[in-house]
């Protein structure tokens, strides 16, 4: 007990320290981005800005805008197709289990460990091939296609939790595969589709290595052109940084409003679930 | 499965149940039609892929004109024998072993004290764990502003003396000669390990913190009622149970850290003598700068195998832990 009165304090002490440490990027990403480029300089770094100056945001909102539309044009219906690919997968792979079925589970779940640099030059190839390359329909294929064992994997462990005498019932009455999934998985599955949406949307949103081996240019997602403002021979920090929190503003956002469902998704996608 | 528990309702009448196994075999056929897609896009795009890739990792083609050659196994034999691959080796493996190491014991040090009933629990999870929602090229364009070599938390730490120009820095530490290249611990790397423990030390605590929510209260105290201290009660009790945790947050770390490619290129790129270099970042400017194909999908390979060897054990077990 003596221990523990002692040790709260040190606790505290300790938790806010790290707090600081992992607010601090923040701190200055914001500031820096409120500066006017003249006193965007080494030694003023941490200071706060003498005058609030948002034309780093004008620049960098005129020079990102038409890459987050792309990106919110990629997001969107790879969000919604992964999702549904994998409702249907996780409700036959949880409730219509043929033999095999198991093995079929872990052979899909492999290619959400891949580096996805062992199908890239194939995939380009492919898609040069049908005509997708430097498409964003390009990218929602492919988020579509690898997002395959992940929401499938999310989906078959929340139908899991579905008890089968429900099922069972339904069965009795008449009801077959799609009638069952439409009327007692779907109703159920609304937290189920809240966190896989809101895992695969962070996921897309923040995805480089396909985004700039697929798409060149005009076509480019956000986190290419993110990286490309840092790319010209003067670095604008202000610009930089205001470009920075704008491409990380959606994820926040989510995050903000549904971080319970995204910390859900991402123990949900941990394998053992 | 589902057929034996059918049977189970034995007051079905026998043509009512012919009837109902005939259905049932419809169904699963039903349910076989939904899933095929699924399997022929995988089984196409990641093995089909995986095996082509393979293919072209011993072909010719390192020109921007493809070369399906046959090479053997000429391309690997180079890499080890690169500078730059043998730098990138040794990169993977400080970043991977520090980043472990620092995620996995911040991770679970944290979930600890915030297990203590600590006021404002909820704001602290919520600082810890934000950055996993962000995408790896912000974290590592802020993070490049933030040790940016003459700026930042350096103008702290000259302060007191300290001068390590972060991840411009090429000194190798405790370095000795190993093969083509000085092998230890490069300086630099230390600089994108900070970045990357801020990113995801959040993940491994929301996995540590789920694991000591779903300890018995009761366990606890029955072991401060045999007397033990609240630290022995931990390190008897609580740490032992939290180990398959440590195993499932070292292999996702493990798996992250081997095939890292988008922070490191937007923070450092492979930096000067490579000493920040990964094979992501090779493979990437090999195949797509330097249209060296072969190589590429040679890099890709090794990467491949090195996640394969973590990866494959863990999904075979926890499958059999599952049935």
């Amino acid at each position: 007990m003596a221990l523990k009165s002692i040790s709260k304090p040190l606790l505290y002490l300790i938790l806010i320290a790290l707090s600081l440490f992992f607010l601090m990027p923040v701190y200055v990403m914001v500031v820096t981005s409120l500066k006017p480029l003249d006193q965007v300089t080494l030694s003023d770094m941490w200071k706060l800005p003498s005058v609030l100056d948002f034309s780093s945001y004008a620049t960098a909102f005129t020079k990102l805008t038409p890459n987050l539309l792309n990106s919110f044009y990629l997001v969107i219906p790879a969000t919604l197709l992964s999702a549904l690919l994998g409702s249907l997968n996780g409700y036959v792979l949880s409730k219509w289990k043929f033999k095999g079925s198991n093995t079929i589970f872990t052979l899909i779940l492999f290619g959400m460990f891949i580096p996805y640099q062992s199908i890239l030059i194939p995939m380009i190839q492919f898609l040069r091939e049908i005509g997708l390359y430097n498409t964003i329909p390009g990218l929602v294929f492919v988020h579509v296609v690898y997002g395959i064992p992940i929401t499938t994997l999310m989906f078959r462990n929340f139908y899991a939790n579905i008890p089968d005498e429900m099922l069972e019932s339904a069965k009795i009455d008449g009801a077959g595969f799609l009638r069952v999934f439409r009327y007692i998985m779907l109703p159920l599955s609304i937290t189920g589709f809240v966190v896989v949406a809101i895992w695969q949307f962070t996921n897309i949103w923040n995805e480089f290595l396909f985004a700039v081996t697929i798409t060149t240019s005009d076509q480019q997602p956000i986190m290419v052109a993110l990286q490309n403002l840092s790319g010209s021979q003067i670095v604008q920090w202000n610009v930089q940084m205001a470009g920075a929190l704008l491409a990380a503003l959606p994820t926040l956002i989510v995050y903000i409003f549904l971080g319970k469902y995204f910390v859900k998704g991402l123990l949900a996608g941990s394998v053992k679930g | 499965m589902e057929l034996n528990r059918t049977e189970k309702g034995s007051a079905v009448l026998p043509e009512t149940k012919a009837k109902r196994n005939r259905k049932l075999t419809t169904d699963h056929l039903l349910a076989l039609c939904f899933i095929l897609p699924s399997i022929v896009l995988i089984a196409v795009f990641v093995y089909g892929f995986i095996g082509w890739t393979g293919y072209v990792s011993m072909s010719n083609w390192n020109t921007l004109v493809p070369d399906f050659s046959f090479a053997g196994l000429k391309n690997y034999a180079y890499l080890f024998q690169d500078y730059r691959f043998q730098a990138d080796l040794r990169n993977t493996l400080v970043f991977t072993v520090l980043f472990i190491a620092v995620v996995v014991l911040a991770g679970q040090a944290l979930a600890i004290f915030l297990d203590q009933k600590i006021r404002g629990e909820s704001l602290f999870r919520n600082i810890f764990f934000f950055p996993m929602a962000l995408s790896f090229v912000v974290t590592g364009v802020v993070w490049q502003w933030l040790l940016n070599p003459t700026t930042g938390v350096n103008l702290f730490l000259k302060k007191f003396g300290l001068d390590s120009m972060w991840y411009t820095n090429t000194d190798i530490l405790a370095g000795f000669k190993w093969g083509k290249i000085e092998f230890g611990i490069p300086v630099a790397i230390i600089a994108v390990v900070i970045a990357a423990v801020w990113q995801m030390t959040g993940f491994s605590l929301a996995m540590y913190l789920a694991g000591l929510r779903a300890i018995p209260e009761e366990l606890k105290e029955a072991a401060r009622i045999d007397g033990a201290s609240e630290f022995k009660v931990y390190r008897k009790v609580i740490i032992p149970l939290l180990r398959p945790i440590t195993v499932s947050v070292i292999i996702i770390m493990a798996h992250i850290s081997l095939k890292i490619f988008d922070l490191i290129y937007a923070m450092t790129g492979p930096g000067a003598n490579f000493v920040t270099d990964v094979p992501g970042v090779y493979m990437f400017e090999t195949t797509f700068r330097g249209n060296y194909y072969a190589n590429g999908a040679a890099i890709a390979i090794i990467m491949l195998l090195f996640v394969a060897i973590f990866i494959v054990p863990y999904l075979i077990s926890s499958r059999k832990g599952e049935s």
